[in-house]
């Protein structure tokens, strides 16, 4: 059933696939995005009922890029289940939806991951007052765990390595695990890290829950459009890569007007000074620039959705540059 | 003994009379029913206390214990001093624009207050006999919907507004009421079909109320969602909304029909008898004698599924639709109010309690009027 579906919906976007999202999008006047229903810090209305979080500014990311205007994006709200026939099916033109990259999504389901936007990974939460500073300390705790999930089998798999002995608590849902652990019925919750910040967040004081740095599992999460069409692929890859080089060029939404006759060529070519980049992606050659001018770098977007002042806190982590001991890495600018 | 005088009437013992009376009668008349009394007075104090305590006098509503006024969790008395505080229903406050409208434009919603002010024009008339000059307004009732709809979309000149802006107790009210008044035409026309003497009507009806009735409205909203885009031709996408409409008028449908057939059974044949002896054609008969005698005593269970409906529209969450409880989930996930889910969902229950519990106080008073009016024969 599921090949069948699979099946059926690339036959329609192979057929959609000609018809080129770019001039659609720019007929159309705005961008179709796909987010979540609701996830703090990655995609949730504000008290005024604008979108924000970190999945959106990667939406708000591309219609700069391809109308000089980050306000021109239609939300459409997916859940797990909805987000790949909506993709599929064109109803959305990209899917910012906190969606791990995985091969068969890659190549079965017929999508193409453009990058990451970020990088997640199951982690440990435990009490401070356990005193605990690693993950191969739990040696007989009870663990709160969602049952059914990649997560139970990637913490068996973590205990067994490391040779320590461990008692699971089944739940079913993230808040009924939030309620366990506050009670205290469980010693340690694990699930993606990000989940587990925002379950910190809730607490009555946070200060009460630390987050061990052992990280168990690979979840890069990234933006993704339908398979086939690499033009329209190359105008959000490049929107997301624009975003990681002006952090490792230290371009700002405060300071990229004054940098317009720096002396750094690339810095000229990002923001369409010198060289065609933007024609090549049949954007203008400010796209950059309007990215950087409208949204701001990629540290400015994580410092304002997730980052350690949000209630959320996550530190940079992984996703800091590769300069600055993370792995966040993109291609040249020329 | 022999009495030579009359005896005064005594005033009757006053554990027997008045509100002292009611208590034991009702609620003491043996040493059961005083057990259960005590339980249930001790079960609600329990309860009742906190509740109230945590809802209304602990609570801050706009300001917090401090006076301060609130704009984001950090300020609720909870948050601050857990043992102190209640309720923090600043967070439905701040967002009960969200709650009642999703994002509509803020310049446009004049439009969609218009349409909240037109449906109780248009629902009244139905719901009350003696509505003056009912006749003429339900002609309004029969247009309304067109009227709500270019309101709400936008056309003749009003800004187009994408129904992904429609969100909260719009999406809400619009699947309810849309999915009861179209499914109810839709239920009739499969009861008839159903009873039909023609076997490939039948047949068709059948299959179509079996299959619907055997699957979970989950399955049907999937199946809009997920398979319907597929079978469209290339370039054609329904809206969201549209499909979630489709899917929970067809399931609202199949089970009106199922609630018709039951009303169409108690007519006596006697009476289809005399309909085609007097020369009524199929749909004479149907129109003046049969049908409006079926739904009549059908009312009740017609609002019964109304009501189950109006809860069921909820699952379109699952699908990505934010109608109310997905608003408050999308508000949840806000990091400004994360943590206060008891609060919203409190106060989305309440909300759709007010409307599930008018529709039955309705049902009931119609089953009342009803009684009556079979007791004095027809009218």
């Amino acid at each position: 059933m599921k090949k069948l579906l699979s099946i059926v919906a690339v036959s329609v976007f192979a057929l959609s696939a000609n018809a080129g999202t770019l001039d659609d999008v720019k007929n159309r006047g705005f961008l179709k995005c796909g987010v979540t229903t609701g996830l703090a810090g990655f995609a949730a209305p504000d008290d005024s009922g604008n979108w924000t979080g970190l999945d959106v500014d990667m939406c708000r990311a591309v219609a700069a890029a391809v109308f000089g205007d980050s306000s021109k994006v239609e939300f459409t709200t997916t859940t797990g289940k909805s987000r790949f026939p909506t993709l599929a099916s064109g109803e959305i033109d990209m899917l910012a939806r906190n969606t791990t990259w995985t091969l068969s999504r890659d190549v079965n389901l017929g999508f193409e991951f453009v990058g990451v936007n970020f990088y997640d990974g199951q982690g440990f939460m435990v009490p401070t007052s356990l005193g605990v500073s690693s993950a191969t300390e739990l040696d007989g705790a009870t663990v709160c765990i969602q049952t059914g999930t990649t997560t139970e089998l990637n913490l068996a798999d973590f205990f067994r390595a490391n040779n320590i002995g461990y008692e699971a608590l089944p739940i079913e849902t993230n808040d009924e695990a939030r309620e366990n652990l506050f009670a205290g019925r469980c010693d340690v919750f694990t699930t993606d890290a990000s989940g587990l910040s925002s379950t910190r967040a809730q607490s009555d004081n946070p200060n009460k829950w630390v987050v061990l740095p052992e990280i168990i599992s690979k979840e890069p999460l990234g933006p993704l459009v339908r398979h086939g069409d690499h033009q329209w692929g190359d105008v959000v890859r490049w929107s997301l890569n624009t975003m990681i080089i002006a952090e490792e060029f230290g371009l700002t939404q405060a300071n990229v007007d004054d940098n317009m006759n720096s002396n750094i060529p690339e810095v000229l070519r990002i923001l369409g000074v010198e060289g065609g980049y933007g024609e090549m992606l049949e954007l203008s050659n400010d796209f950059a620039y309007n990215i950087i001018k409208q949204i701001g770098n990629y540290s400015e977007s994580y410092e304002r959705n997730v980052g350690p002042d949000t209630p959320l806190a996550i530190g940079r982590g992984l996703n800091a540059l590769w300069t600055d001991g993370g792995i966040l890495y993109a291609p040249p600018f020329r | 003994m022999s009495s030579e005088n009359f005896q005064q009437s005594r005033t009757p013992p006053i554990a027997t009379t008045g509100l002292l009376g009611w208590i034991r009668l009702n609620l003491f008349s043996s040493w059961f029913n005083s057990i259960l009394t005590i339980l249930v007075i001790y079960l609600l104090y329990q309860i009742l206390v906190p509740f109230l305590n945590w809802s209304i006098f602990a609570a801050d509503f706009t300001h917090n214990y401090l006076g301060q006024q609130i704009i984001d969790r950090t300020f609720c008395t909870r948050v601050m001093d857990p043992e102190i505080g209640g309720a923090c229903w600043a967070i439905i406050f701040v967002r009960f624009y969200q709650f009642i409208y999703g994002f509509y434009p803020v310049e446009e919603v004049w439009r969609v207050n218009i349409v909240y002010s037109l449906l109780v024009i248009a629902v009244a008339p139905l719901l009350i006999e003696k509505f003056p000059l009912r006749k003429y307004f339900l002609y309004f009732t029969l247009i309304f919907p067109i009227i709500a709809y270019f309101l709400l979309a936008g056309g003749f000149g009003l800004a187009h507004v994408s129904t992904k802006d429609w969100g909260g107790l719009l999406v809400t009210l619009v699947l309810g009421f849309t999915g009861i008044a179209l499914a109810f035409p839709l239920g009739i026309v499969l009861a008839l079909g159903r009873r039909s003497n023609l076997p490939v009507i039948s047949m068709v009806c059948t299959l179509f109320i079996e299959f619907i009735r055997g699957v979970p409205l989950i399955t049907l909203l999937f199946f809009g969602m997920v398979m319907l885009p597929l079978f469209l031709p290339e370039g054609i996408t329904l809206d969201g909304l549209v499909r979630c409409l489709i899917a929970v008028t067809l399931f609202q449908g199949a089970y009106m029909a199922e609630v018709i057939r039951g009303g169409l059974q108690a007519i006596p044949q006697g009476q289809y008898e005399a309909a085609q002896s007097v020369g009524l054609s199929y749909w004479q008969m149907n129109r003046k004698i049969i049908l409006p005698q079926a739904i009549r005593i059908t009312i009740p269970s017609i609002v019964n599924t109304s009501i189950g409906l109006f809860k069921d529209t909820t699952l379109v969450l699952i699908v990505g639709q934010l109608d109310l409880l997905g608003i408050g989930r999308a508000v949840l996930a806000a990091q400004t109010w994360m943590g206060l889910s008891i609060e919203v969902y409190v106060f989305v229950a309440v909300v759709f309690i007010i409307f599930t519990f008018s529709m039955s106080r309705y049902s009931l008073y119609l089953e009342k009027k009803l009684k009556t009016g079979i007791n004095m024969g027809a009218d």
